[in-house]
């Protein structure tokens, strides 16, 4: 069970952030959503390579060979990287709509259908 | 020498040159405009010249595999990692090769036309560098033979692309569509990055050969590639997944509507990939190929009849080219339905290569009709069909390049719709008729519907006294789309020899580039 909580925690994480991106009506709100659900993935990523015990794969002076799995740890931070950049846009373009709109409600930003 | 070097580090090259000079743009721009527009154009004819040269190295040697920072570059598992391909591999086989090139020739006819049409704009630097971006985000998406590698791409392609599709504001319009198209492709990207890590955690591999050749076909990989599957499927446009498309496609400027046709093929191509070879070897093919072909089938068909009632030029465009996307889907569904049955020699391959011909050619009208469009909308001020009319009076080419598209896309010999869409019928037509009926009916409301844009936009009498003729560059972009279109139209067979048949055999041959990166050796 103890061992399964890193991704229980993935789980709700995630329900927690499509939560948010399907029925919160502020454009803000849904980004949080999206942001939820990156670290969510970022969490499973990290607790993918966990080795019970397990030190910092730094092989120079290492005290003993039981070692975390690098790889994972460069997907997240490539992943993370990438998440930053996509907020930081969604977020730009709330402050446009909202500049031309006047409001962040979803209900209302909606001059596109057909 | 320099050949040599070009030769044996194109798919490196191919990455870093336009990378290299999207970073690079910016500070060209902050002294001369003049300077940038050069560079740009440069860099990105420089690229295409690299990707002739690997499509020549990869049809006379074979699958080429690049290993980064690996002596030689051609050693795939070096010798003390246990079998593992430990690097990031380009596995550039014909099909990712056929892609590349399509990429690149689209990205330098957008570059062109933008040149012009962007011209009273500003933040033009950072319209090129990202436009820069999103071709490197599509050639390291067609490239790349690594599963993070390829999401790492296809964020790089979306960020990019919405960003552009934003860049004129029109009063906020255009940034919805980018919202939405930016929302939607990031948590697509996040459901594939999820269902990388389930497949890392099975197999220890990112690579897609190795992965493929360990695949065991679990739950948790049904799981992962139904997250992939459904992912790829909608940033491809097909529906039920296509309400991006209208939006993104509709409101983005002209080059970059072509541009991201481009695009959501390069995730048309991630699809097939993974149904091919990374899947391919496991999961029942039968399912696959009717999961291909149902979504081509709603796709065409939704798509034209959605076409049909828009009055926004652009709009409309974007319908069809959701209904273009079931055809490449309908085509190569039957060759993967029909895969490793005595059915797939007699009209399975067939229909594959129709749907992959469908691919090249779809990109060069679709994106010659969005460029038109653009044209238009430059000149008029508006992409509102009922407020046009009377433009063939005063706009010569943009009218005959508009009437070749239209033709094309209507699949009217001799341009390369007819081409393509002829050998799709005929496959399609052994393996179940009622499929083709539907390709042809859909075929022929396409037809209707651009005689409909034809009429109100170019026909008439004039409404616009002081409508001229666009500028040259933009002339200069449409051109260069027209002439692949003529090209591929009168001489098919030279485009299904070098181009397509080897794209489909590629892709039908997983084994092949399996053991081609397990196998290692050059």
């Amino acid at each position: 069970m103890l061992y399964n909580l890193p991704y229980i925690t993935v789980a709700v994480v995630i329900a927690i952030g499509l939560y948010a991106m399907l029925y919160k009506r502020n454009l803000i709100k849904i980004v949080i959503g999206l942001s939820l659900i990156e670290s969510g993935v970022n969490l499973f990523l990290v607790s993918l390579g966990y080795v019970q015990g397990g030190i910092a794969p730094i092989y120079t002076n290492a005290p003993k060979t039981e070692m975390v799995l690098p790889t994972p740890q460069a997907l997240t931070l490539t992943s993370i990287v990438i998440g930053v950049a996509t907020t930081a846009m969604l977020l730009s373009f709330c402050i446009v709509i909202y500049r031309h709109y006047g409001t962040l409600d979803s209900e209302k930003v909606r001059r596109l259908r057909g | 020498m320099m050949w040599d070097f070009l030769m044996h580090n194109s798919p490196a090259l191919i990455i870093a040159v336009p990378l290299f000079a999207a970073f690079f743009t910016p500070v060209i721009g902050r002294f001369s405009k003049k300077a940038m527009y050069a560079w740009v154009v440069g860099a990105m004819i420089f690229t295409e010249f690299l990707v002739l040269i690997l499509l020549y190295t990869v049809y006379t040697y074979g699958t080429q595999i690049y290993v980064f920072g690996a002596r030689p570059y051609s050693m795939a598992i070096p010798p003390d990692s246990g079998g593992i391909p430990v690097r990031i591999i380009f596995t550039v086989d014909s099909m990712s090769v056929f892609m590349a090139f399509i990429a690149a020739t689209v990205g330098l006819a957008g570059a062109i036309y933008s040149v012009a049409c962007e011209k009273g704009q500003s933040g033009q630097e950072k319209y090129y560098a990202l436009v820069l971006l999103m071709i490197v985000g599509m050639l390291g998406m067609v490239l790349t033979g690594d599963m993070f590698n390829f999401f790492v791409f296809l964020e790089i392609n979306s960020l990019a692309s919405a960003a552009l599709v934003s860049y004129r504001i029109n009063k906020g319009v255009s940034v919805e569509a980018a919202f939405k198209y930016a929302v939607v492709s990031a948590i697509g990207a996040l459901m594939i990055l999820f269902a990388i890590g389930i497949l890392y955690g099975e197999y220890d591999a990112l690579n897609m050969a190795m992965i493929a050749s360990r695949m065991q076909f679990t739950t948790l990989d049904k799981i992962a590639m139904a997250l992939i599957l459904v992912t790829l499927a909608m940033k491809c446009g097909s529906i039920p997944m296509h309400f991006w498309v209208p939006d993104g496609y509709g409101k983005a400027p002209g080059a970059i509507s072509a541009m991201l046709v481009a695009a959501s093929q390069a995730s048309l191509y991630g699809l097939f990939r993974m149904c091919f070879t990374v899947f391919g070897l496991a999961a029942s093919h039968i399912t696959l190929g009717y999961f291909l072909i149902i979504l081509g089938l709603i796709s065409m068909f939704v798509g034209v009849t959605m076409a049909l009632v828009q009055h926004d030029i652009k709009r409309l465009m974007a319908y069809h080219a959701v209904s273009q996307t079931g055809y490449m889907l309908l085509g190569v569904g039957v060759g993967l339905a029909t895969w490793g049955t005595p059915a797939f020699s007699q009209y399975g391959f067939a229909a594959m290569e129709g749907g992959i011909f469908h691919i090249i050619n779809h990109a060069m009208y679709k994106g010659l009709l969005f460029l038109t469009a653009g044209a238009v909308i430059y000149r008029v001020g508006t992409s509102d069909l009922n407020k046009m009319g009377g433009l063939a009076h005063s706009m010569k080419y943009t009218t005959i390049f508009f009437i070749i598209g239209a033709l094309s896309i209507a699949g009217i010999p001799p341009f390369n719709g007819y081409a393509s869409k002829l050998m799709i019928y005929e496959s399609v037509y052994q393996f179940n008729p009622l499929l083709a009926v539907i390709a042809m009916i859909v075929s022929i409301l396409t037809l209707a519907s651009f005689v409909k844009v034809f009429h109100s936009a170019f026909m008439g009498p004039k409404i616009y006294p002081d409508v001229k003729e666009v500028p040259k560059s933009m002339l200069a972009g449409m051109a260069i789309l027209t002439f692949f279109i003529i090209l591929f139209g009168i001489f098919p067979q030279l485009a299904i020899t070098y181009l397509v048949q080897p794209a489909a055999s590629a892709l039908a041959n997983p084994i092949g580039y399996i053991s081609r990166v397990l196998g290692g050796g050059p």
